[in-house]
C-alpha cells in the first residue's frame, strides 16, 4: 500500500460513497478519471466485461478486503450476478449499482429449493423495504456462506435467519416455524403439535441458559459452538 | 447519568410524577432511604401476594401464558425488546457497541507500542471506557466514531481482520475502513518519530505484504483446485455425509503424493539417471505384469531389487573403501543404501507429523466441551444443509430430519420409562451372540489365509490365488457383518456405525497381520537363494490390485446391480443407500497396503495414486447413478475424526511397526538390493556412522547424537515420560475448564432467574400504578402507559414508588 495508486484509489472512492447517495452512474465518472479502465459505453457491452477491467475495480472497491471471498469468487459472483440483470444493464458500473428484485435472486438455483431462501434474502438486503439485492449485498450473502467465513459470522447471520420476526431473540413461534421449515411445511410432513411442544420444550430446556423463555444470540451461538458440523454445512457455493 | 438513552421508548410520562427528572448523586441519602422503602413495601406485597411461590419453572411456570410465553404489559415487553442481550441480534448500533468492545479487548490484548505514538484524538479516554458498562447510554453515531477511533490504532492487517468479521453491510464496513485508515498527515508525522515508529511501520508493511502475498498464493491454489464443480455437485445432491467420503479420498490422495514426491526425487529419479548394469535378460513387457507385478517389472524401478548398493556418482571403483577416495575428488558422491534408508525414514515421518497434525485438529474441532449435550437444540439448528440445491435432496433431508427428529423425541421419551430387566436381558443376549458370530468368522476368515499361505510355501501355485482368496473374504465378511447387525437393532444409530466400523476393521487388520508374518516369518527363510524383498512387494502390489478389481466389483454388483434387481424384480421404491462407513474402510485399507510395500516398492504411492483417481470417478459414476444419501443421521465431521483417527493409529501405526521389524530386524537377501552385503537394513546407517567417525573431529557430534541418543534407550524412555506428563496435565486442565463452565451456567441461571424476578416485580409495579391511577383519577385516564423510567440502577422503582 502508499504511494500515488492507493491514494488515487481513496479518493475514487469517496467520491463514489459520496456519490452514490446523490446520483447513480458516478462510478463511471470515476472510471473515466483513472483511464485505467476502460470506460464502457452505456449499454455497448453484451458480455459482462474484460476481467482485468473488473479486478482493478474489484480491488479499488477492497471487495477482497473486506469479504472473506478469494478473486475468483467475486468474479464468478459478479458474472452470476450479472447473468441477472437484463441485457443492457450488464456493464461494469451499472451492474455494481443495479438491485435485482428478490423472484431473480430466488430463481438462482444454489437458492431455488432452500426453505430459508426468503429470510436469507430478507437479511442480507440493505433496501429499506428489504426486497432486492444489489451486487454488494449479494457479496456479503455469498461471503457468510463461503469456506472462510469466521464460525462467529455464520453463527450470527444464522441467528438473523433464523430469527422470522427480527425481534431479536428466539422465541417459541420463531422455533415453532423453523422446525417447520426443517421438516416441510405442508400438513402431512409437519410434525404433530404435541410433538412440536415437546420439542421446543426441550430446545428451550438444553439451550435458554438464562431461562426467560427465549434463545438470545449468545445463547445461540453457544449451541452452535458445540457443533462442529454447523460451519460446514453452513456454506453455498456458486 | 446521561440524559440521552439510546433507546427511546414511546411510553408517556406521569405528570403527576413529583420526581420526573433523574435523581442525582446529591438525593444519595434519598436513594438509600427509598430504597429502605421498597423494600419495605415489596416485602409486604410478597406477603400479601405471595409472589415468592411464582416459581420459575421454564415453560411450565404460573407466568407463562396459555403458548407458553410470558404474558406481560406492552410497556414490560418494550423494555424486555431493548434489553442489550436482544438487540444484539437485529440492530446495527448494538453490533458496533459489542466490535467495538471486542476490538478493545484485541488492542489491549496485543499491547501494541503504537498506542504511544497516537495523537490525542485517537487515544481513547477514560470515558470510551464507560460504553462496556452501559452501552445503552452512548448515540450510536457516537459509538461509531469511538470504533473508527479505535480500529486506526490496529494495524492494517488486523483492522482488515477486523472488519470482515463484522456483521455488518459491506458499503457500511467500506466506509468504516476509510475513515479508519490514518490520515496522511500523521503517517507522515509518525515517520519522522525516529527508528521505533520506523520499524513499526516497516513491520506493518512486510506483514500487510505477506497477508496479500498468502492471499494470493492461496486464490491461485483455489483456482488450481481440482474437482471443485464435482464436490460441489455431490454436495449439491447428497449432503455432507456422503460429501465427507470424497473428501477423505482427497486427504489420501494428498498424503501420496506428500509420500512420494521426496521418494520420486531421492531414491527413484537418482537410479533412473544411474541405471546399473543388468544382471540377466530383461523379459519382454506382455501386459500381465499388470496384473501380477512380475515379470518385466521385476528388473525396473519399481522394486526394491533393482536399486544398487553402490555410492553412485564416484569416481572410486570400490564403493565399500570410500575412504580412501579424496573427498575432493569428483562431483558429489551419492551413497544409494543411505538415501534409501533416510528418504524413506523422513517421508514416513512427515507422514506421520501430518497425520498426527491433522487428527488433533479435527479431534479439537469436533470433540468441544460439553458436545454431547442438547442434541435437539443442535439438531434443528445446525443439521440444515445449506449446500443441497436439488429438489429431490431436498425433500429427502426434509424427511430425513423428520424421521431424526421423531426419532429423538421417541428415545427421549423412552429414556423418561426405563426399559424392563427381561427385555434388557434378552438385548445383552443377542448382542454377546452377534459379537460371537462376527469375532468367529473374523478368527475363521484368519485361519483360511494362514493355511493358504502355507499352502502357497509348498507348492508354487498360482500368484493371484492368495490376493484372490484375501479379497474375497474382505468382500464376503462384512456382507455377513451386516446381516447380522440387523438381528441386534441398537438403540442409536451412530452406536450401529461404530461396531460396523469396529468388526470390519477388526477382520481386515488381523488378515494383515496373518499376511505380514506370512511374509516377514516364513517367506524370509523360504526364498534363501532369491530376493525376498521382491516377492513382499510384488504380493503387495497383486494385493493392491485385486482390491482395486474387488473395489469396482463390489461398486457394480453391489450398487448397480443390486438397483437394478430391486427395481426391476422387488419393484421397490428408492435406491440402495451409500455405505459411507464401508467405503471408507476400503480407502483405509487400500492405504494400509501401500504404506507396508513402500519399503519393496518404491513405487506404491504412485500406483496408489492412479487407483484413487479411478476410483474417484467411478464411485461418482455410481453413486450419480445408483445411490441415494443415507438415511441416518450423520455427523460428518465426527466421523472425519474416527476416519483420520483410524488411518493414523492401526494403519499407519501398524505398516510403521512392520516396517521397523524389517529394517531393524530382518536379513536383507544377499543377492539383491541396495542392503545386500549387510547384517540388517539398518547397518547402513551404522556404517555411515562409523565412516564419519573416522572421517574427522568436523562432524563428531553426528557420532556423538547416534550414540546417546539413537542407541541409547535412556532418551526414548524420558521422552515418553515427558509426553505422558504433558498429557496428564492437558487432562487436567480440560476437567478444571469443564468445571468453570458449570460453574458459570449455573451463575447464568442465577442470573436469569433474577432477570425474571425483576421484570416481575416491574409488572407488578406497573399492575399496581394502573391501577391506582384508575381509582384515583377515574376511567378516563386508563389508557396511559405507565411512567417511563431512566436507564439502569432502579431508577424506575424509585420514580413508581415517588408516583401513587
Amino acid at each position: 500500500m502508499g504511494g500515488s495508486g492507493s491514494r488515487l484509489s481513496k479518493e475514487l472512492l469517496a467520491e463514489y460513497q459520496v456519490r452514490e447517495t446523490r446520483s447513480p452512474g458516478s462510478l463511471r465518472a470515476a472510471c473515466a478519471r483513472e483511464r485505467m479502465v476502460p470506460v464502457p459505453r452505456p449499454g455497448g457491452w453484451a458480455r459482462p466485461l474484460a476481467p482485468g477491467g473488473l479486478l482493478t475495480l474489484l480491488s479499488r472497491f477492497a471487495f477482497q478486503d473486506l469479504t472473506f471471498l478469494t478473486k475468483q469468487e467475486i468474479l464468478l459472483a459478479h458474472r452470476r450476478f450479472c447473468e441477472l440483470l437484463p441485457q443492457e444493464h450488464r456493464s461494469v458500473e451499472e451492474s455494481l449499482q443495479a438491485r435485482v428484485s428478490l423472484e431473480q435472486i430466488l430463481s438462482l438455483p444454489e437458492l431455488k429449493a432452500n426453505p430459508f431462501k426468503e429470510r436469507i434474502c430478507k437479511v442480507f438486503s440493505t433496501s429499506p423495504s428489504r426486497d432486492s439485492l444489489s451486487f454488494e449485498d449479494f457479496l456479503d450473502l455469498l461471503s457468510v456462506f463461503s469456506d472462510t467465513a469466521t464460525p462467529d459470522i455464520k453463527s450470527h447471520y444464522a441467528f438473523r435467519i433464523f430469527d422470522f420476526d427480527d425481534d431479536g431473540t428466539l422465541n417459541r413461534e420463531d422455533l415453532s416455524q423453523l422446525v417447520n421449515c426443517l421438516t416441510g411445511e405442508s400438513e402431512d410432513t409437519r410434525l404433530s403439535a404435541s410433538e412440536m411442544k415437546q420439542l421446543i420444550d426441550n430446545i428451550l430446556e438444553e439451550s435458554d441458559i438464562d431461562r426467560d423463555g427465549t434463545i438470545n444470540l449468545s445463547e445461540f451461538q453457544h449451541v452452535i459452538s458445540r457443533s462442529p458440523d454447523f460451519a460446514s454445512s453452513f456454506k453455498i457455493v456458486l | 447519568m446521561s440524559q440521552s438513552p439510546a433507546f427511546v421508548l414511546n411510553v408517556l410520562e406521569t405528570p403527576e410524577d413529583p420526581e420526573g427528572q433523574e435523581p442525582s448523586p446529591y438525593d444519595e441519602s434519598e436513594v438509600h432511604d427509598s430504597f429502605h422503602q421498597l423494600i419495605q413495601e415489596q416485602s409486604r406485597w410478597v406477603a400479601e401476594e405471595g409472589l415468592e411461590l411464582q416459581q420459575r419453572q421454564p415453560g411450565t411456570g404460573t407466568l407463562l401464558g396459555p403458548e407458553g410465553a410470558p404474558v406481560y404489559s406492552m410497556a414490560t415487553l418494550r423494555i424486555l425488546a431493548s434489553m442489550p442481550s436482544r438487540t444484539i441480534g437485529r440492530s446495527r448500533g448494538a453490533i458496533i457497541s459489542q466490535y467495538y468492545s471486542r476490538t478493545v479487548k484485541l488492542r489491549r490484548r496485543a499491547g501494541r507500542p503504537q498506542l504511544r505514538d497516537m495523537g490525542r484524538s485517537a487515544r481513547p479516554s477514560l470515558r470510551l471506557y464507560d460504553l462496556e458498562l452501559d452501552s445503552a447510554v452512548l448515540e450510536e453515531e457516537e459509538k461509531r466514531g469511538l470504533l473508527v477511533k479505535e480500529l486506526q490504532s490496529l494495524t492494517a492487517a488486523q483492522r482488515d481482520h477486523m472488519l470482515r468479521g463484522m456483521p455488518l453491510s459491506l458499503a457500511e464496513k467500506r466506509s468504516l475502513r476509510s475513515e479508519s485508515r490514518p490520515p496522511r498527515g500523521k503517517r507522515r508525522a509518525q515517520r519522522r518519530r525516529g527508528l521505533l515508529s520506523c520499524c513499526d511501520q516497516l513491520r506493518d508493511s512486510c506483514v500487510l505484504a505477506s497477508h496479500n502475498l498468502g492471499l494470493a498464493l492461496l486464490s491461485g491454489l483455489q483456482a488450481l483446485m481440482p474437482w471443485r464443480y464435482a464436490l460441489k455437485r455431490i454436495g449439491g445432491r447428497f449432503g455432507s455425509s456422503v460429501l465427507s467420503y470424497f473428501l477423505f479420498l482427497k486427504t489420501l490422495l494428498a498424503f501420496n503424493a506428500l509420500l512420494l514426491l521426496p521418494l520420486l526425487a531421492f531414491i527413484v529419479g537418482v537410479q533412473a539417471a544411474f541405471p546399473p548394469a543388468p544382471a540377466g535378460p530383461v523379459p519382454t513387457f506382455t501386459g500381465l505384469e499388470l496384473l501380477t507385478g512380475g515379470g518385466h517389472f521385476t528388473h525396473s524401478v519399481m522394486y526394491y531389487g533393482y536399486y544398487s548398493n553402490a555410492t553412485l556418482n564416484q569416481p572410486c571403483a570400490s564403493p565399500l573403501n570410500g575412504s580412501q577416495c579424496a573427498p575432493e575428488a569428483g562431483s558429489l558422491p551419492y551413497n544409494m543404501p543411505l538415501a534409501y534408508l533416510f528418504t524413506l525414514g523422513a517421508a514416513f515421518f512427515i507422514t506421520c507429523i501430518t497425520l498426527v497434525y491433522s487428527m488433533s485438529r479435527s479431534f479439537g474441532e469436533s470433540y468441544r466441551v460439553g458436545s454431547t449435550s442438547g442434541v435437539h437444540a443442535i439438531t434443528v439448528f445446525c443439521s440444515w444443509d445449506y449446500k443441497v440445491t436439488q429438489r429431490w435432496a431436498i425433500r429427502l433431508q426434509h424427511d430425513n430430519i423428520r424421521t431424526q427428529l421423531k426419532e429423538l423425541l421417541a428415545e427421549w421419551q423412552s429414556r423418561q420409562r426405563p426399559r424392563s430387566a427381561c427385555g434388557r436381558l434378552q438385548q445383552v443376549a443377542v448382542l454377546g451372540l452377534v459379537w460371537l458370530l462376527c469375532l468367529g468368522t473374523t478368527l475363521g476368515c484368519t485361519l483360511a489365509v494362514y493355511t493358504f499361505s502355507e499352502l502357497m510355501i509348498e507348492r508354487e501355485a498360482v500368484l493371484l490365488l492368495l490376493p484372490l482368496v484375501v479379497c474375497l473374504l474382505n468382500l464376503g465378511a462384512p456382507y455377513l457383518f451386516r446381516i447380522l447387525a440387523a438381528l441386534e437393532r441398537h438403540d442409536s444409530p451412530v452406536l450401529e456405525v461404530y461396531v460396523a466400523i469396529c468388526r470390519n476393521l477388526i477382520l481386515k487388520m488381523v488378515t494383515l497381520g496373518i499376511l505380514c508374518y506370512h511374509w516377514l516369518g516364513r517367506r524370509v527363510g523360504t526364498l534363501k537363494d532369491q530376493c525376498w524383498e521382491n516377492f513382499v512387494g510384488q504380493e503387495l502390489y497383486r494385493l493392491m490390485v485385486m482390491d482395486f478389481i474387488f473395489m469396482l466389483l463390489d461398486t457394480l454388483l453391489g450398487e448397480l446391480v443390486w438397483r437394478l434387481f430391486s427395481e426391476k424384480q422387488l419393484k421397490r421404491k428408492g435406491k440402495p443407500e451409500f455405505d459411507i462407513a464401508g467405503n471408507v474402510l476400503e480407502l483405509i485399507y487400500g492405504q494400509t497396503l501401500t504404506w507396508l510395500g513402500v519399503l519393496f516398492s518404491p513405487l506404491l504411492p504412485a500406483m496408489q495414486i492412479i487407483k484413487l483417481l479411478l476410483l474417484f470417478y467411478i464411485k461418482k459414476a455410481s453413486l450419480m447413478a445408483n445411490c441415494q444419501a443415507p438415511r441416518r443421521p450423520w455427523k460428518a465431521s465426527h466421523m472425519s475424526t474416527v476416519f483420520v483417527s483410524l488411518l493414523c493409529f492401526p494403519s499407519f501405526l501398524g505398516a510403521a511397526v512392520f516396517l521397523c521389524y524389517a529394517v531393524w530386524q530382518v536379513k536383507p537377501s544377499s543377492t539383491c538390493g541396495p542392503f545386500r552385503t549387510l547384517d540388517t537394513m539398518y547397518e547402513a546407517g551404522k556404517v555411515w556412522v562409523r565412516r564419519l567417525e573416522k572421517a574427522g573431529p568436523r562432524v563428531s557430534w553426528l557420532p556423538w547424537v547416534h550414540r546417546y541418543l539413537v542407541e541409547d534407550t535412556f532418551p526414548i524412555y524420558l521422552v515418553s515420560a515427558l509426553l505422558l506428563a504433558v498429557i496428564y496435565l492437558n487432562i487436567q486442565v480440560v476437567k478444571g475448564q469443564r468445571k468453570v463452565i458449570c460453574l458459570l451456567k449455573e451463575q447464568i441461571s442465577n442470573e436469569g432467574e433474577d432477570k425474571i424476578f425483576l421484570i416481575n416485580k416491574l409488572q407488578r409495579v406497573y399492575e399496581r400504578k394502573e391501577r391506582s391511577s384508575v381509582q384515583g383519577r377515574g376511567a378516563g385516564n386508563g389508557q396511559r402507559g405507565p411512567f417511563l423510567p431512566g436507564v439502569g440502577d432502579g431508577g424506575w422503582l424509585l420514580a413508581s414508588l415517588g408516583g401513587p
